[in-house]
């Protein structure tokens, strides 16, 4: 009886293979888009580890030359000698490749690629001539290096021992050296054993976690909007196959099959459609992921100097969880209707009802459901905390606003046919309104397709604008310079003017305010702070109140921490309090600052003296030869900080390109779906176009009318979508963003933007629609009277 | 896992090492092996023998300050070799660590050191006696008058040494043999030393003087496959005689003991397998592990019969070879200082 059962159920497919198409396609495109979406996430956050722990730059303390990029071997030998206890790194380039030498046994836990050591065998990994690399860059280093492939090493990198290295790049010093975090006790000054050699701190080195978090943030957040758009689709193509099916149920049960054995062989079907359509998608979303890749790459070649790999790897993390999602999401809208047909009187008319009727109590609960939800994000968005309950907010918003939308856009289409004059008008929006009930699926799954588009387009631009002037503003001076002692500080300041350059003098103590750890700053105030800093919130003369010692200004981590604004009272001293002037934005650095002027701090911390510049000038490079062959100041000392700027903002530009290429992909499974709703409801309409047609209308009319109603229906979405956009990116930036960073991203309204995706939505439903009206305006007139001779 | 704990399993594959035992590896492969009736070159023998695969200079000291507050030191250079023979830069075969620690009763502190050979940060000569690893160092114009120092994050040290007797050589005239399938290795001791100096506890500094023992030991070849860890005493009794006594634990629960006896001339008498026994008496919680750190000792044929216990019973060394090694009080037959040393425990 199974197998006849399972015959029975087959031939319903055998019958609809575009049904089976859309259950599977929008399955694969569903799992495809998240699959996609977590492969280069994973792929992403896999590299930033692989990087980080080949490198272990950023994490120690670093000891570099003064001038050059290169320590002698000696040097290392005296330190280490001296009681310093540091580990020899040395760098270089071979075929373009980066290699990086160093010492296992005396390099700092965390920062050796224990790994390697953990895979291989040791004796192999201290024997000259060998480097590690993954299989790519084993490639481009050509046959004449002995490389062993290691799939922990970053992408461009290759690792070796710190003497196959120097051998290979034909060198017998080295490039810097790793202090490791724990020293002996009695340790000398560095200057006393290798003055020629400064110490970089940790805290130094760009500080670039803050930045790829945001890009982690952007791309999770991605994930969880293509999912929630992959679900709608998942879940309107199996309530439609399970609604077509009632009338076979009927018979089936009337046939004598036990309602359990039919219920349990439907679900094996669904799960084993979802994994074939789940596996189709995985695949998909692989050649998702390899296409962006390309651009993923970019902007972590960008952020590390790292390359990240052109392949990708098949995580269990992104397809498994694409598979897991795909069969409980079939599962789960399967659940709803298998339970429908186990209280199916047996002798119920077979009648599908959804795609005729209105729904009556559904659409009930339908409103209720979608008010508790929108009730709850708001409760979430007022009284929550924390990360999970902003995306918990995310979702209730999202799943909420889709919902009400049927519930929404009734009555506009009431209202438009109270408008209408002409009978074909009339009809056109009475039958606009009953077709409503089962495009709701396509159009929900639409709508958040655009305001996911909306919202993220939103926060990604918001984030470039308020980013291009957080750099303006920290980066203002071109040159940043920091003295090694009080003696070449002055000598910095006096010799500025010679060199045609305005020195800003930065005086910098790490203090105590409110509680809170802060660094107290002290500045020159001028035009490069009164043109460059923009404050969230600010008194009008908060600049002339800071430079007559009056006031003072925070970042926006101290002010959101200690819960102080503008005009709340700060003590930046032991009974001197001041009043904030100011709050300013303050992106990526986790720390509190305050900010005073010069004169204060001078007179607070007379102790403390300048030894941090900003340099305004018009020909950085002249300045900084001046400094390093005049004044012998170190060449690391000296950031460029017009390239700093540009190689940041060459770091976003890439992460757009990839929310860029999201988004199309996103309204493409939108538009998919609505095709397939579009193109399941044309067989159903027949009957229902037959007495128009009778009544005088031409088939290509009609088609024409289906048209314009996908495209109806797909601006009144769009309609909705913008304020559901809106708010989205207001979620993104005001609440996740806080929670996870502890700043808040001002927003941006970008018109033109919206206006182009809307334009592209709606081509997308015209597009969908054209194939099932084609399909329509061919319909053989004796097909239409049929209609009629059925009914009789 | 650490590159340098997987080192350090890669050579010893049994996880064990110690002052008084020689084994390592699975096999001495290239390496040199420890011959019979060995006759030994000093100075030359002082410095490192690098076509054997490991050496250690191995020093323990039992301290008094004036308030009569009892310490103990330790400092260990250990020489391993990837490969027999010397290579010069970073092509060198030798690895070189070191352990340093100081024992109240109180507290212990420990600190370990690594290092490449070849380049300079470690090594030994042996005339004039220098053993080094960074800043820390052992050396002095001969090695009978010595000059030694270690430091970690939170101590450091600084003493001189005076031999006050000969060298003593342990098994048949420094042949030592460490199971009964024959592995063996060259082994001598300075038991002699005086040492005063300097110790810098967290608490400040301690003026110290005591006694101290250095050990010499090279080997090539491998622990017996079936030998699990194993106890190491040495005992320096107050009327002058010493007693150096290892036994090595087997898997079958057997034991395989060797020991010499120093008369307070540094004549010594080798005893063969059976006739040194130490039972655990009583057993500390060290860090969750169940550690004997109460000994009952005896060597009947010298009539030595004594407890042996830990100044601390928390001597437990943290480091990327666990162990235990700490300062003993001996009473009994015999009264005394000494030190203990014991592996597999962890």
């Amino acid at each position: 009886m199974t197998r006849a059962c399972f015959a029975a159920l087959a031939s319903h497919w055998r019958h609809n293979p575009l049904q089976l198409f859309a259950f599977l396609a929008g399955l694969a495109l569903a799992t495809g888009l998240w699959s996609g979406v977590q492969a280069i996430n994973a792929e992403a956050r896999a590299s930033y580890d692989a990087a980080a722990a080949t490198l272990g730059e950023g994490q120690f303390d670093q000891i570099v030359p003064r001038a050059g990029d290169r320590i002698a071997q000696q040097d290392f030998v005296s330190l280490r000698r001296a009681g310093w206890l540091v580990s020899p790194i040395i760098e270089g380039r071979l075929d373009g490749v980066r290699v990086l030498g160093f010492d296992p046994l005396s390099s700092p836990s965390g920062a050796s690629v224990g790994e390697i050591a953990e895979a291989g065998d040791l004796d192999s990994f201290l024997s000259p001539g060998r480097l590690y690399a993954t299989a790519e860059t084993a490639q481009a280093l050509g046959d004449g290096v002995t490389v062993l492939v290691e799939d922990t090493v970053a992408p461009g990198v290759a690792v070796g021992d710190i003497g196959a290295v120097q051998q290979l790049l034909g060198r017998t010093d080295l490039s810097r050296l790793l202090v490791q975090p724990d020293q002996p006790l009695r340790r000398p000054a560095l200057a006393d054993v290798a003055p020629h050699l400064r110490l970089q701190s940790a805290s130094q080195s760009a500080d670039v976690g803050e930045l790829t978090e945001s890009f982690h943030l952007n791309l999770t957040a991605f994930g969880l909007l293509s999912f929630a758009v992959g679900l709608f689709i998942v879940y309107s193509t199996i309530g439609l196959a399970f609604e077509q099916r009632r009338g076979m149920v009927r018979t089936l049960r009337a046939l004598g099959v036990p309602l359990p054995r039919l219920i349990k062989l439907m679900v094996v079907e669904v799960v084993a459609l979802a994994l074939v359509g789940a596996g189709i998608g995985v695949v998909l979303g692989y050649v998702i992921a390899a296409l962006l890749l390309p651009d993923v790459a970019g902007s972590l070649r960008g952020l590390y100097g790292a390359e990240m790999a052109g392949t990708l790897q098949f995580r269990v993390s992104w397809w498994g969880s694409g598979m897991a999602i795909a069969v409980l999401g079939a599962l789960a809208a399967a659940g709803g209707r298998l339970w429908q047909i186990a209280r199916m009187p047996l002798l119920a008319s077979a009648r599908p009802r959804a795609w005729a009727m209105t729904l009556g109590n559904a659409q009930v609960a339908q409103g209720v459901g979608a008010l508790g939800l929108l009730l709850c994000a708001g409760a979430l968005a007022v009284w929550g905390s924390g990360l999970v309950a902003g995306f918990a907010l995310l979702g209730c918003f999202l799943i909420g606003a889709a919902l009400a939308l049927p519930l929404l856009v009734r009555p506009v289409l009431t209202l438009a046919e109270s408008t209408a004059k002409s009978p074909v008008a009339r009809w056109f929006w009475a039958d606009t309104r009953q077709q409503l009930p089962g495009l709701s699926l396509a159009l929900m799954a639409l709508l958040l397709a655009i305001s996911a588009n909306i919202g993220v387009a939103t926060m990604v631009s918001s984030f470039r604008l308020t980013f291009v002037a957080f750099l303006d503003q920290r980066l203002a001076p071109e040159l940043y310079v920091e003295a090694e002692t009080a003696a070449q500080a002055a000598q910095i300041e006096a010799a500025a003017p010679r060199l045609g350059a305005t020195a800003l003098p930065l005086l910098v103590r790490d203090t105590h305010v409110a509680g809170q750890p802060t660094r107290l700053f002290g500045v020159r105030v001028g035009p490069t702070y009164r043109e460059n800093w923009q404050f969230l919130a600010a008194t009008p003369s908060a600049w002339d109140q800071v430079a007559a010692g009056a006031a003072a200004v925070a970042n926006e981590q101290l002010a959101r921490r200690a819960g102080l604004w503008v005009g709340d009272r700060v003590e930046v001293a032991p009974d001197r309090m001041l009043p904030l002037a100011a709050i300013v934005a303050d992106y990526g650095n986790p720390l509190g600052q305050l900010v005073i002027g010069e004169t204060l701090f001078q007179s607070l911390y007379p102790e403390v003296s300048a030894r941090q510049f900003g340099l305004r000038t018009d020909d950085p490079t002249a300045v900084r030869r001046a400094m390093t062959d005049e004044m012998g100041i170190a060449d690391s000392a000296i950031t460029d900080q017009v390239a700093l700027k540009a190689f940041s903002m060459g770091v976003f530009d890439r992460t757009f390109t990839v929310t860029a290429a999201l988004n199309v992909l996103t309204l493409a499974v939108a538009g998919f779906a609505m095709l397939m709703c579009l193109l399941t409801l044309a067989d159903l309409r027949v009957p229902q176009l037959a007495p128009v047609w009778a009544l005088g209308l031409t088939r290509r009319r009609i088609g024409q009318l289906e048209v314009i109603r996908a495209l109806v229906f797909a601006a009144v979405v769009c309609l909705f979508a913008l304020p559901v956009g809106l708010g989205l990116a207001w979620v993104l930036l005001a609440i996740i963003n806080v929670e996870a960073f502890g700043w808040r991203l001002p927003m941006y309204l970008f018109p033109a933007d919206y206006a182009g995706l809307g334009a592209y939505a709606i081509l997308a439903a015209g597009i969908a629609a054209a194939w099932p009206a084609i399909r329509l305006m061919r319909v053989p007139p004796n097909a239409l009277l049929k209609v009629f001779a059925h009914e009789h | 896992m650490s590159i340098r704990l997987l080192l350090f399993l890669l050579l010893w594959p049994l996880s064990v090492f110690a002052q008084g035992f020689a084994g390592l590896g699975t096999d001495a492969q290239k390496f040199a092996v420890p011959q019979a009736d060995p006759q030994f070159d000093f100075p030359a023998d002082h410095g490192p023998h690098p076509e054997y695969r490991i050496e250690w200079w191995y020093l323990t000291a039992n301290l008094t300050s004036a308030d009569g507050t009892q310490y103990g030191l330790q400092w260990t250079l250990f020489r391993t070799a990837i490969a027999p023979g010397e290579d010069a830069g970073w092509s060198s075969p030798q690895v070189w660590f070191a352990h340093a620690a100081v024992t109240t009763p109180q507290a212990h502190f420990a600190t370990e050191r690594f290092a490449r050979g070849g380049v300079g940060v470690a090594g030994v000569q042996a005339e004039p006696f220098r053993a080094w690893i960074d800043e820390w160092a052992m050396e002095g114009a001969d090695f009978d008058t010595l000059t030694l120092t270690a430091q970690g994050p939170d101590f450091a040290y600084d003493m001189a040494l005076q031999a006050q007797g000969p060298l003593v050589f342990h098994g048949q005239h420094g042949f030592s043999v460490k199971s009964v399938e024959g592995q063996a290795s060259y082994y001598y001791s300075q038991p002699f030393y005086k040492i005063a100096g300097t110790l810098i506890l967290p608490d400040g500094s301690v003026e110290v003087t005591g006694n101290a023992w250095l050990d010499r030991e090279w080997s090539s070849q491998p622990l017996s496959d079936n030998q699990s860890g194993w106890d190491w005493f040495s005992l320096s009794f107050d009327d002058g005689a010493k007693l150096m006594g290892f036994q090595l634990r087997q898997r079958d629960g057997s034991l395989y003991s060797a020991s010499t006896w120093i008369g307070a001339d540094g004549r010594t008498t080798a005893y063969p397998d059976g006739a040194f026994a130490a039972q655990p008496v009583a057993q500390s919680d060290v860090g969750g592990r169940d550690v004997p750190t109460t000994w009952q000792v005896q060597l009947p044929d010298r009539g030595v019969d004594v407890r042996v216990e830990a100044l601390n019973t928390q001597a437990w060394m943290p480091l990327s070879i666990p162990y235990w090694e700490g300062p003993v009080i001996v009473e009994g037959s015999h009264t005394g200082v000494g030190y203990l040393e014991m592996t597999g425990y962890e």
